[in-house]
C-alpha cells in the first residue's frame, strides 16, 4: 500500500499542480518510480495506490501500470482515492486512516501481509529480505530504520531497540536528546489480521496516523515490533535544497545511488523515443541528459529531463531541468529548479545576485536556488536573483526593471482560466 | 481501418556484410533508441490497422526478442494483435519461405481468417513515416487492384538496387523494372503495397501452383497488363537500410533537425520496446558535437558526427567520429574510432585504432571479453 496523497509543501511551486510523488527526479523518473520500482524487483505485485492531492499526473504516469509490468490479470496497480460513502465520507485524514479506508481492498486479496510505503523517497531496497525478517522474528509489525548520525536523530522518529533481538522497546518522535540513531523511514510490515484489528480498534482517533497512533497501539498491546536495519542509500526529497541536492548526486563520476546498474532497474513511463541531439555548438559536462532533448548550448553540472531544448548560447550550470521546458537563446541559468513544460526567454539570467531571505516564504525557498514551476514562462531579457520562485505566465509587466530581486517571488495563481 | 497488415521482416543480404551475421535487416538498431521494424509497425498503429503479422526467417533472435510484446506498438488486443510468424514443418510443407509469396502463402491461414477487406504489405527495412489509410484512399478512389507506393530515392542512394517504376499519367503502373543497370526515372518502389484480401489469396495461390515465389516478379511484373497496378508517390522522407552504406548514410540523416522532428516530436512518434535505460551521463572531460546520444549511455571522451546507441560506454580520451556505435558496446580509454559502425556488445580495448573510409565505412565485430582483469 503506497501512500501518495502528500502534497509536499516544501517544495513549494514545484507542487502547485502536482502530488510530490509525481515531481520529476533524475533527468526522466517521477519520484514514485523508486518505490514502484522497487515492488516490481521484490516480487510485490499487487500495489494499491492512494491519492488526494492533485492526483491527475501521478494518475496518468502510473496509468494501468505497463512501466512497473504492474498491469496483471489478478492484482497489479489500483488507484485508491477517497470516495464518498453512505454515511461519513471523508478525506484521508491520516496515513493510516487512508489505509482503513481501503481495508475493502485489502480484503479482496486477502494478504497475509501487507507492506505500507511512502511515495516520497529516493531509494532501492527489496522488501522481500524485509518481509523474511518479519517472518523469521515471528513479528506482528516490523518496521524499516535507518542509522543516522546521532545529532540529526532528533529530526526523525527514533526506534529504541534491543540490540540482541531487534525487537523494539520504544518510540521516540522527534526527542532532543535521542536515545537511539535509528530512524524510522516510514516502512512497515503488518501481520495484516494485526493492523486490520488495529484500525479498526481506533476508527474514531482523529488523523489516525502509523507512526503517532497505530504502532504506539500494537506495540502497547504487547504485538512484537521489530526493527528492520537497512544500511544502503535512502534519500528524503522533502525540502527544495535535499531535492536540488539528491539530483546533483546523480551525476558524480560514481555516484552513490547508481541507476546504470543492470541489477534492480528503475523503470518509468517513458514518454520518448527521441534520439537526444547535440549540435555542433555544444558543449555538455558532468551531466545526465534525457530522451530527446536537443542541446544547442552549454550544459554543466545539471540533470535535464526528456525532450527539453537549450537555445543556442545558453548557458545552464549546477540546475536542474524539468522535461519539454526550453531554455532561450543566450540565457544564462544558475542554481535552478525549473520545472516541467516551462519557457524560459530569451537573454534571461536566473540565479543572479546576492542571497536574501525570502520575503515570499522563507520556511520553504531557504536556499540559492531559483525554482520555476511548472508551465510557467519568462519573458525575454529578465534577470533573476537567487532564493525565488515563479509559477504562471510572468510578462515583462511583473518585472520592475526587468528585475526580479532575490528573495522574492512571482506566483500567479495557477487556477484553470 | 478496412486492412490487415502485413511485414516481410524476413530479409538479409549479403550487403550488410557482418551486421546481419547477428540479426534479421528489420532487427537493425536505427538512430539511437529504435529498430528499424518499429517504423513500419508504428505506421500501421497509427493507421489504425488492428492486425498485424511480422514475416521472419532469417536469424531472427534479435526480431524476436524485440516483439516479445506487442503492447509498445498498442497490439496488445483482444481484436487483432501482433502475430510474428516464422516459418514451420507441417504435414503440407517442408520448407522454408522460398521467396515473399511463399512467405505469406505459407500463413495464408491470416489472410483467410481475418474479415478486413484490404491488405497492407510492407517491408520491414524501409525507414519512413506514412498512413496507410491515405494509400488505401487512393487505391479505392483509383478501382486499382494493386498500389505499389513509390518514392524518389535519397540523393546518395545507389538507385539500381531498386525496382524502378514507370507510370501513365494516371498513375498507374505500365512498366517495371527490378534493378536495371540503367535507371530512366528516379521512381522506385518503396516495397509497400495495398491490395485487396481476397485477391491477394487468389493470386498466392496462383502462384504458387505455378511455383513463383517472388512478389515483384511473379505478381507486379507479371501481372501489369492484366491487373490495374497503381503507385502511390510518397513525397516524405524515405530511405531504405539495406545496405551498410544506407544503413550509415541513413543512421546520420537523424542528425538533421527537420528528419529528426518528423519522426520523433511531430504526432504519430515512432514507438518501440521501452528499455528504461538511466539518461545519458556525460562525465568530465567528455567533449559531444554534433551528435545523437541515447539513453543508458556513459560518455568520458571526445563524440563527434555519430550516432551513439543505448548502453554504450566510452572511455577517457577516446576519439569517436563520424562513426556509429550500437547498443551495450564497451570503449576503453584512448581508443581512435573514425568512419567506423561498431557492432552491438562488442568490447573495444583501450589504446586501439579503427578507421575506415568515410565513403565506405568500415564494420568493426570483435568478440573481446569484456570482464578481464
Amino acid at each position: 500500500m503506497l501512500l501518495a496523497g502528500g502534497q509536499g509543501s516544501r517544495l513549494g511551486v514545484l507542487t502547485a499542480k502536482m502530488a510530490k510523488p509525481a515531481v520529476s527526479f533524475g533527468g526522466k523518473y517521477r519520484i514514485i518510480d523508486f518505490p514502484l520500482s522497487n515492488c516490481i524487483n521484490s516480487g510485490v505485485d499487487t500495489v494499491g495506490v492512494m491519492t488526494q492531492y492533485q492526483p491527475l499526473r501521478l494518475n496518468s504516469h502510473i496509468g494501468i501500470g505497463i512501466a512497473w509490468d504492474l498491469d496483471r490479470t489478478v492484482g497489479g496497480v489500483t488507484i485508491l482515492s477517497p470516495y464518498e460513502r453512505s454515511e461519513n465520507s471523508e478525506w484521508y485524514t491520516g496515513t493510516a486512516n487512508a489505509i482503513f479506508q481501503n481495508i475493502d481492498y485489502i480484503d479482496s486479496f486477502d494478504p497475509t501481509y501487507v507492506l505500507i510505503l511512502g511515495g516520497d523517497h529516493i531509494y532501492k531496497m527489496d522488501y522481500e529480505l524485509m518481509l523474511n525478517y518479519h517472518k523469521a522474528r515471528k513479528a506482528d509489525v516490523t518496521m524499516a530504520a535507518m542509522p543516522v548520525p546521532i545529532e540529526e536523530a532528533s529530526r526523525f522518529g527514533v526506534l529504541v531497540t534491543d540490540p540482541d533481538t531487534g525487537r523494539i522497546v520504544d518510540f521516540e518522535e522527534k526527542p532532543a536528546h535521542p536515545r537511539s540513531n535509528l530512524a524510522s523511514m516510514g516502512i512497515y510490515i503488518f501481520t495484516w489480521s494485526v493492523l486490520r484489528d488495529a484500525l479498526v480498534k481506533n476508527k474514531d482517533v482523529p488523523s489516525l496516523d502509523f507512526g503517532k497512533h497505530v504502532i504506539p497501539y500494537c506495540h502497547a498491546k504487547g504485538n512484537p515490533v521489530y526493527c528492520y536495519e537497512y544500511n544502503s542509500y535512502w534519500k528524503d526529497v522533502g525540502t527544495l535544497y535535499s531535492y536540488w541536492e539528491a539530483n546533483m548526486e546523480l551525476i558524480d563520476l560514481v555516484p552513490v545511488f547508481n541507476l546504470y546498474e543492470e541489477y534492480w532497474r528503475i523503470y518509468t513511463n517513458s514518454i520518448t523515443n527521441a534520439p537526444t541531439y547535440i549540435d555542433g555548438g555544444a558543449d555538455i559536462t558532468r551531466s545526465i541528459v534525457s530522451e530527446g532533448c536537443e542541446i544547442y548550448g552549454q550544459v554543466s553540472n545539471s540533470v535535464l529531463g526528456t525532450n527539453v531544448t537549450i537555445g543556442p548560447g545558453a548557458v545552464v550550470r549546477d540546475s536542474i531541468i524539468m522535461a519539454d521546458t526550453v531554455i532561450g537563446e543566450n540565457s544564462r541559468v544558475e542554481k535552478a529548479i525549473i520545472a516541467e513544460n516551462c519557457v524560459i526567454g530569451k537573454n534571461c539570467v536566473l540565479g543572479e545576485g546576492e542571497y536574501r531571505e525570502s520575503t515570499y516564504n522563507p520556511k520553504v525557498y531557504a536556499a540559492d536556488l531559483v525554482t520555476v514551476g511548472e508551465r510557467s514562462v519568462i519573458p525575454d531579457g529578465v534577470s533573476i536573483g537567487k532564493n525565488t520562485a515563479i509559477l504562471g505566465e510572468t510578462v515583462p509587466e511583473d518585472y520592475p526593471h526587468g528585475r526580479l530581486e532575490s528573495g522574492d517571488a512571482i506566483v500567479k495563481a495557477g487556477d484553470v482560466e | 481501418m478496412k486492412a490487415i497488415g502485413i511485414i516481410l521482416a524476413g530479409g538479409n543480404n549479403r550487403r550488410m556484410q557482418a551486421l546481419t551475421a547477428k540479426r534479421a535487416i528489420a532487427a537493425m538498431p536505427m538512430a539511437g533508441q529504435t529498430r528499424a521494424v518499429d517504423f513500419a509497425l508504428t505506421n500501421m498503429a497509427n493507421s489504425h490497422v488492428q492486425k498485424v503479422a511480422v514475416l521472419t526467417q532469417y536469424n531472427t533472435k534479435s526480431l524476436n526478442e524485440h516483439l516479445n510484446s506487442s503492447k509498445w506498438w498498442d497490439f496488445g488486443r483482444k481484436q487483432g494483435g501482433l502475430f510474428v510468424y516464422s516459418p514451420t514443418l507441417t504435414q503440407e510443407n517442408l520448407n522454408w519461405y522460398r521467396g515473399t509469396i511463399d512467405s505469406i502463402y505459407q500463413n495464408i491461414h491470416f489472410l483467410k481468417e481475418s474479415h478486413e477487406p484490404y491488405v497492407i504489405v510492407a517491408s520491414g527495412d524501409g525507414i519512413y513515416k506514412l498512413d496507410y489509410s491515405q494509400v488505401l484512399d487512393y487505391h479505392i478512389a483509383k478501382r486499382a487492384d494493386i498500389t505499389v507506393v513509390t518514392t524518389k530515392c535519397q540523393e546518395w542512394e545507389d538507385v539500381n538496387r531498386f525496382g524502378q517504376v514507370i507510370t501513365d499519367k494516371d498513375g498507374r503502373i505500365t512498366d517495371f523494372e527490378e534493378k536495371p543497370m540503367v535507371m530512366e526515372t528516379s521512381e522506385v518502389n518503396c516495397g509497400i503495397y495495398v491490395v485487396r484480401r481476397r485477391l491477394l489469396i487468389e493470386l498466392l495461390e496462383t502462384c504458387i501452383q505455378e511455383d513463383r515465389y517472388d512478389f515483384v516478379r511473379d505478381i507486379l511484373v507479371r501481372y501489369r497488363n492484366l491487373k490495374r497496378i497503381y503507385a502511390y508517390h510518397l513525397d516524405s522522407y524515405w530511405s531504405n537500410i539495406a545496405t551498410v552504406q544506407s544503413y550509415f548514410r541513413t543512421n546520420m540523416d537523424f542528425l538533421d533537425a527537420g528528419i529528426r522532428h518528423a519522426f520523433f516530436k511531430e504526432e504519430g512518434a515512432v514507438l518501440t520496446k521501452a528499455n528504461d535505460f538511466p539518461p545519458a551521463k556525460y562525465n568530465p572531460g567528455c567533449c559531444v558535437r554534433h551528435s545523437i546520444v541515447a539513453s543508458g549511455t556513459i560518455i568520458n571522451g571526445t563524440v563527434e558526427d555519430s550516432v551513439i546507441f543505448k548502453s554504450s560506454f566510452i572511455g577517457s580520451n577516446c576519439r569517436i567520429k563520424n562513426s556509429i556505435i550500437l547498443n551495450d558496446v564497451y570503449i576503453g580509454d584512448n581508443t581512435v574510432i573514425e568512419n567506423c559502425i561498431v557492432e552491438s556488445h562488442n568490447t573495444i580495448y583501450a589504446n586501439s585504432t579503427y578507421i575506415g573510409d568515410p565513403n565506405n565505412v568500415r564494420v568493426v565485430v570483435e568478440h573481446n571479453d569484456r570482464y578481464i582483469m
